[in-house]
C-alpha cells in the first residue's frame, strides 16, 4: 500500500506504476459530467477551489446535512469515467490535476495527457459506496450546488487512507488496455 | 391497503440495503479463490465490508440504485391497478427516505423530479397463477452494468457464430470480454436464448430473479450456463477489470421461441451489487415470508 497525501507532487505521481495500490489522504474534489464540460468550455473554477496538485473523483455522491447542519456524505461510489475521455485531457493540462479517481478507465487521449503533465488515474472500487464513505471525515463545502445540482456540483472531501488502484500510469501505461489484450488472446484458446 | 404499501417499503429497503445470501456466498467462494496479495483479493475483500457496512447500516449497497423492477405473482382477480398506485407511493417514500438515490430523469428535458415515479418508473410486470398467493420480487439493476448488456443477432461472422448452442456460447462470451469490469464485475449474467429484440431483453433480466445456487431445470442450458462460468473465470479479467480469478459469478440462461427468420442472443450483466429480494403477501398485505 502506497501512502498519498494531497497536494501530490509531480515526482511522487511519476513514481507511481500500474497495479499499485494506493490509500489516498487530503482533499478530493468532485467532478462529473456537468463540472468536465463547463470546464471545457472555458468556464473557471469557483472561488477556493484549487486543483494544482490536486485529485478529482469521478462521483456523483448522497450527501446529507446532520442534525448540525453539517454535510455528511452516506454514499460515495466512484462513476463510469470513460464519459469525461473528451475533455478530462484538457483539464489535466490546464489545471495541473495530479490525479483522477474513477471507475471503469479511460482512454488514449488522457493517458496521453497524463504522461505528457504527469499525473495517474486511479480505479476505485466499483459500487463499494458504503466503504469509500467511511474514508470521508469532513465535507467542508459544496461549489455549483444550484447551477449543476447535487450529484453533478463539485463537493470538497476531506479523506482519510481512500482506497484506489493505479490503473493508468504517467509512462504511458494501462492495466485496462493489458488486461483487454490478455484476455482476448485467452478467449480464443475457448472458442 | 396502507400495510401493503408499508410491506412494499420494507421490501425497497432491504433490497437496496443487503444482498441477498446466495450472492452473497458466491462472493465469498470468489475471495477465497483469489491469490493472496494481489488488487483483486483486495477489490473483493472490500466488496464484502462493503457489503457488511451497508447492512448495518442500513444504507443503499451501492448509490446507484438502479432501476426498479418489480415482479408480481398474483391470484385471478387481483387489484393490478391498485397495486401499482401502492409501488408508485412505496418508491416515493423510499426516496425521500435515502433507500434509493433521486435516479429517475425525463429523458426529454433532463428534468429529475426526485420521486423516482414517472414513465417506465417502477416498472411493474404482473405474472398471473392459479393460487391464492401473492408474490412480489424486486430487482434494483445498475446503470453502469446495464449499460454493458448487449444482444447478438447470429449468425455472427466476425464471431464465427452460428445458429446453433455453440454460436450462443461463443457470443456470450464476447459479451464477457467486451464487458471487461467495466460492469463493476464480478458479475453475473442473464441470457436468453431467442424471442424478439424486446421480449429476449426482457427474458434476460427475469433470469437474474433466479437463485445462483440452483441448477438450472433444462439439462443442456445447465452445462451451458457452468461452461461459459468456468471458462469466463479463466481469461484473467477478474473483479472490477483488475485481473484475477473471477470474472462471473454466475451466469442464468434461459429460451423463448423464436421466429425461423430470427435468432437473438440478449444478455443483461448484473454487477455484484445484485440486489434482489422477494416477499410473500398476506391476504391484507403484510409480509410473510421472505423469498431469498
Ligand atoms: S454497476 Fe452496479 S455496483 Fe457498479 S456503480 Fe452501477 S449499480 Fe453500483
Amino acid at each position: 500500500m502506497i501512502e498519498l497525501s494531497t497536494p501530490l507532487s509531480e515526482a511522487a505521481v511519476r513514481g507511481l506504476k500500474v497495479g499499485d495500490e494506493a490509500a489516498i489522504t487530503g482533499m478530493l474534489y468532485t467532478g462529473r459530467d456537468a463540472v468536465h464540460k463547463y470546464l471545457h468550455e472555458g468556464g473557471k473554477l469557483p472561488d477556493g477551489v484549487n486543483l494544482s496538485g490536486g485529485v478529482l473523483y469521478h462521483c456523483g455522491p448522497v450527501v446529507i446535512k446532520d442534525a448540525a447542519g453539517n454535510w455528511k456524505c452516506v454514499a460515495a461510489g466512484p462513476t463510469t469515467s470513460i464519459r469525461e475521455e473528451p475533455y478530462q485531457w484538457q483539464i489535466i493540462r490546464d489545471f495541473g490535476l495530479r490525479g483522477v479517481i474513477g471507475k471503469g478507465g479511460m482512454g488514449d487521449q488522457t493517458l496521453g495527457a497524463c504522461r505528457e503533465y504527469g499525473c495517474v488515474y486511479l480505479h476505485a472500487v466499483g459500487g463499494a459506496a458504503q466503504v469509500l464513505a467511511e474514508c470521508i471525515q469532513r465535507v467542508p463545502t459544496v461549489h455549483f450546488m444550484e447551477q449543476f445540482g447535487a450529484p453533478e456540483a463539485i463537493w470538497e472531501f476531506e479523506v482519510v487512507r481512500f482506497p484506489a488502484i493505479v490503473t493508468m500510469d504517467a509512462h504511458g501505461n494501462s492495466l485496462h488496455k493489458e488486461v483487454f489484450a490478455a484476455s482476448q488472446a485467452e478467449l480464443a484458446k475457448y472458442v | 391497503m396502507k400495510m401493503l404499501a408499508d410491506s412494499l417499503l420494507e421490501l425497497v429497503r432491504r433490497t437496496s440495503a443487503e444482498i441477498p445470501d446466495d450472492v452473497h456466498q458466491a462472493i465469498l467462494t470468489a475471495l477465497e479463490r483469489e491469490k493472496h496479495g494481489t488488487i483483486a483479493e483486495s477489490a473483493m475483500r472490500i466488496i464484502d465490508q462493503n457489503i457488511a457496512l451497508a447492512k448495518q447500516k442500513s444504507q443503499p449497497v451501492c448509490q446507484d440504485t438502479g432501476s426498479i423492477i418489480f415482479y408480481v405473482d398474483c391470484p385471478l382477480g387481483f387489484d393490478q391497478l391498485g397495486f401499482e398506485e401502492r409501488a408508485r407511493e412505496a418508491v416515493t417514500t423510499a426516496t425521500r427516505k435515502g433507500y434509493l438515490r433521486q435516479n429517475s430523469v425525463d429523458s426529454l428535458t433532463g428534468r429529475n423530479d426526485g420521486t423516482n415515479v414517472g414513465p417506465g418508473s417502477p416498472a411493474i410486470h404482473f405474472h398471473q397463477h392459479r393460487l391464492p398467493e401473492v408474490k412480489v420480487r424486486l430487482i434494483l439493476k445498475g446503470g453502469g452494468c446495464e449499460n454493458v448488456g448487449t444482444q447478438y443477432s447470429l449468425p455472427n461472422t466476425p464471431l464465427k457464430a452460428n445458429r446453433d448452442l455453440d454460436g450462443c456460447r461463443k457470443v456470450i462470451l464476447d459479451a464477457v470480454l467486451q464487458a471487461q469490469g467495466k460492469g463493476c464485475g464480478p458479475g453475473i449474467l442473464g441470457v436468453c436464448i431467442g424471442g424478439d429484440r424486446a421480449t429476449g431483453y426482457e427474458h434476460s433480466k427475469q433470469q437474474l430473479l433466479r437463485r445462483l445456487d440452483e441448477p438450472n431445470p433444462n439439462p443442456e442450458l445447465n452445462r451451458l450456463e457452468q461452461d461459459i462460468v468456468e471458462t469466463a473465470n479463466k481469461l484473467g479479467i477478474g473483479p472490477m477489470g483488475f485481473g484475477g480469478k473471477t470474472t462471473l459469478l454466475g451466469a442464468r440462461i434461459g429460451m423463448l421461441n423464436r421466429l425461423p427468420a430470427s435468432y437473438f442472443v440478449s444478455v443483461s450483466y448484473m454487477c455484484w451489487a445484485y440486489r434482489r429480494q422477494g416477499v410473500r403477501l398476506a391476504a391484507d398485505g403484510a409480509i410473510q415470508e421472505w423469498l431469498y
